[in-house]
């Protein structure tokens, strides 16, 4: 029994509990995206990473340039039909637990080029955890989708991956509602965290 | 591990990778070598003699996805030990059909289109297809439209080489200057953000003048952007231009004579990098380039080392050009009042039944542009830009070609690479600055 599985087949006692929730909080805290740039967003996304938006206040400003040290893949662009072999296999070689952000139109739905060079939206090929829409989206726009996703695993949401292995699928324009799926519980640990 | 096969992966023109060696004929190896090195046969042959056998040679695989090659570019090199012999660049991971796509669009919606192409100087993108939709309809648009474009179009270039600053001080280790350059080229971007409403892709300039008018308070805020800039740009010539370990790393590597340079086409800080003063905004002035005074910063060596400081004191000289762009910018229109081409301003629509239809019909149909070709070219931050349009005389282009300079630039990258070390090839593509998307579009 890895921690992919969140310990989630225990049945949860004081120590358990406790220990699922520091291990929600490690990856929630140091998740570290993958370099994978491809078109005007990864400009967005570096910008992102830069000083004036700075990522690393989310622990997120190691870029990792190889997929086996990375645990979340922003695709950060349109993806061409030439390309969507080399990112499932940039995706594949990704450790679990992996996340995906489809970051602007382009990745999510191929945007305003709805023609034959392009995959109409990457989730096609990965399964995706949040869209960021945009054109491209503005490093804000980014963050918020980041602060989505990392709210997704802090409650344990996506964990692992889903039975069709598909995403968590959540569109940040769209904000959840009630019984969905970013249920704000106060969290069991404190330590230091930037909410 | 099982190897993935790529779709397409050979072309008409035969593989897309690099062959060992042992599988070409001699005649395949002259040809290649000949035609990427530009080399006379006799010169290619004589160094197909000294050819190291296959057992000696390596060849690997860099990229596409890849932190130093700016995107997609993948690049296959051929080693023998760490000294790279021969090099193939194989691009079409990021192709996207605009071409294709922008003979769907009307010439309004064009520059939508185009923008997206080059995204680190998105305006100059629209700025040439705009120029080259004028020429076509033989507009002329107001001077007011003219000089807010120039103004735009400086500090899109100077965002730009800020970028080109960040990422090449990122690739060769100095790792502050990403932070630094991204600092900078947010002061410009928040300008185009409140001008344009968008921080890159900004469908701004479009054919007929730009979208809008700066907003109110545009000069207080390009003045705050211009007295913060030279202070900035002292502390990258301390961070790098006079540092010992900066100048080892770049002088003298990926070196390209004038010949070379203009034989493989090589247009922008490329050319003028080994001693060409070629600027089309000297030699073939556009928009009102004739009116203002700015130097063409020539290289003499065209190293790594003069490409970055080209670069670098095109910022300052861009600077200077928008200081004269604000003392001169006229007032009036920003837009052409032509009723062929402009929509009427919303304030009519609501009273006027004849300027709603007017408003719909051009945003639905477009307008119709004379039959003709044409073919207009800017000076964008990597070089020559050019847009070639053909119309057959409805509301969309017949075909729309972009001459980008990152994909013509490219080409010097095996001459460049040729003998150097496989550590400085991330110096050399970093100093071409290809931008993806144009190079595939």
């Amino acid at each position: 029994m890895g921690f992919g599985k969140g310990l989630e087949g225990l049945q949860h006692n004081f120590l358990t509990g406790n220990l699922e929730s520091v291990v929600k909080w490690a990856r929630r805290n140091s998740m570290w995206p993958a370099t994978f740039g491809l078109a005007c967003c990864a400009i967005e996304m570096m910008a992102t990473g830069a000083s004036h938006y700075d990522l690393s206040r989310f622990g997120m400003e190691v870029f990792r340039a190889s997929p086996r040290q990375a645990d979340l893949m922003i695709v950060a662009g349109r993806v061409s039909q030439k390309m969507a072999p080399v990112l499932r296999q940039v995706y594949d070689q990704m450790m679990e637990p992996k996340w995906v952000i489809s970051m602007g139109v382009c990745a999510s739905t191929g945007g305003m080029f709805n023609n034959y060079a392009l995959v109409q939206g990457v989730d096609q090929v990965v399964p995706v955890d949040v869209y960021a829409p945009g054109c491209p989206p503005n490093p804000q726009t980014l963050l918020h989708s980041i602060l989505t996703l990392h709210e997704l695993v802090r409650t344990g949401e996506i964990v692992s991956r889903r039975q069709g292995g598909g995403g968590a699928e959540v569109h940040v324009a769209q904000q959840p509602q009630g019984d969905q799926r970013v249920t704000v519980v106060r969290p069991p640990v404190h330590v230091g965290t930037p909410r | 591990m099982t190897s993935i096969r790529y779709p397409g992966a050979a072309t008409s023109e035969g593989a897309q990778e690099l062959s060992a060696r042992g599988q070409m004929t001699a005649g395949e190896l002259l040809r290649e070598s000949g035609s990427v090195l530009r080399m006379s046969e006799a010169a290619a042959a004589e160094q197909a003699d000294r050819a190291p056998g296959d057992q000696e040679t390596m060849i690997i695989n860099m990229g596409p996805q890849h932190p130093s090659t700016h995107g997609v570019l993948r690049l296959m090199l051929e080693l023998e030990g760490e000294t790279v012999l021969r090099s193939k660049p194989i691009v079409g991971y990021l192709h996207t059909g605009m071409e294709k796509t922008g003979e769907d669009l009307t010439y309004l919606q064009g520059p939508t289109n185009v923008t997206r192409m080059d995204y680190a100087a998105p305006l100059f993108n629209e700025l040439v297809f705009s120029l080259a939709t004028e020429a076509l309809l033989q507009v002329e648009i107001p001077p007011r439209a003219t000089w807010i474009r120039m103004l735009m179009t400086e500090l899109n270039r100077i965002a730009s080489h800020f970028l080109f600053l960040a990422t090449n001080g990122l690739d060769l280790g100095a790792i502050s200057m990403i932070l630094y350059g991204w600092r900078e080229r947010d002061l410009v971007l928040q300008f185009f953000e409140k001008t344009t409403g968008l921080r890159m892709n900004h469908n701004y300039i479009r054919p007929g003048g730009v979208a809008a008018d700066l907003p109110d308070g545009w000069r207080d805020d390009v003045l705050r952007i211009l007295d913060a800039l030279p202070a900035r740009l002292q502390e990258y010539d301390e961070l790098m231009t006079g540092q010992p370990i900066w100048r080892a790393r770049t002088q003298g590597v990926g070196v390209l004579t004038a010949e070379e340079a203009i034989a493989l086409g090589a247009t922008g800080p490329i050319l003028r990098a080994s001693g060409v003063p070629w600027d089309l905004r000297r030699d073939i002035p556009y928009l009102a380039y004739e009116e203002v005074d700015f130097n063409v910063v020539v290289g003499t060596y065209g190293d790594v080392f003069d490409r970055y400081a080209i670069r670098l004191n095109e910022i300052r000289e861009s600077i200077g050009l928008v200081r004269q762009i604000l003392d001169r910018i006229p007032r009036g229109d920003y837009r052409v009042q032509n009723k062929k081409v402009t929509p009427p301003p919303r304030a009519r629509i609501d009273e006027s039944m004849e300027a709603l239809i007017h408003h719909f019909k051009i945003f639905t149909e477009g307008f119709k542009v004379p039959e003709g070709e044409v073919y207009v070219a800017v000076e964008s931050p990597r070089g020559e830009l050019g847009c070639y349009l053909v119309s057959d005389g409805s509301a969309k282009p017949y075909r729309m070609h972009i001459r980008g300079p990152s994909f013509v630039n490219l080409q010097t990258l095996p001459h460049m690479l040729r003998g150097g070390l496989i550590a400085d090839a991330v110096a050399v593509i970093s100093s071409v600055d290809p931008i993806m998307g144009e190079v595939d579009r």
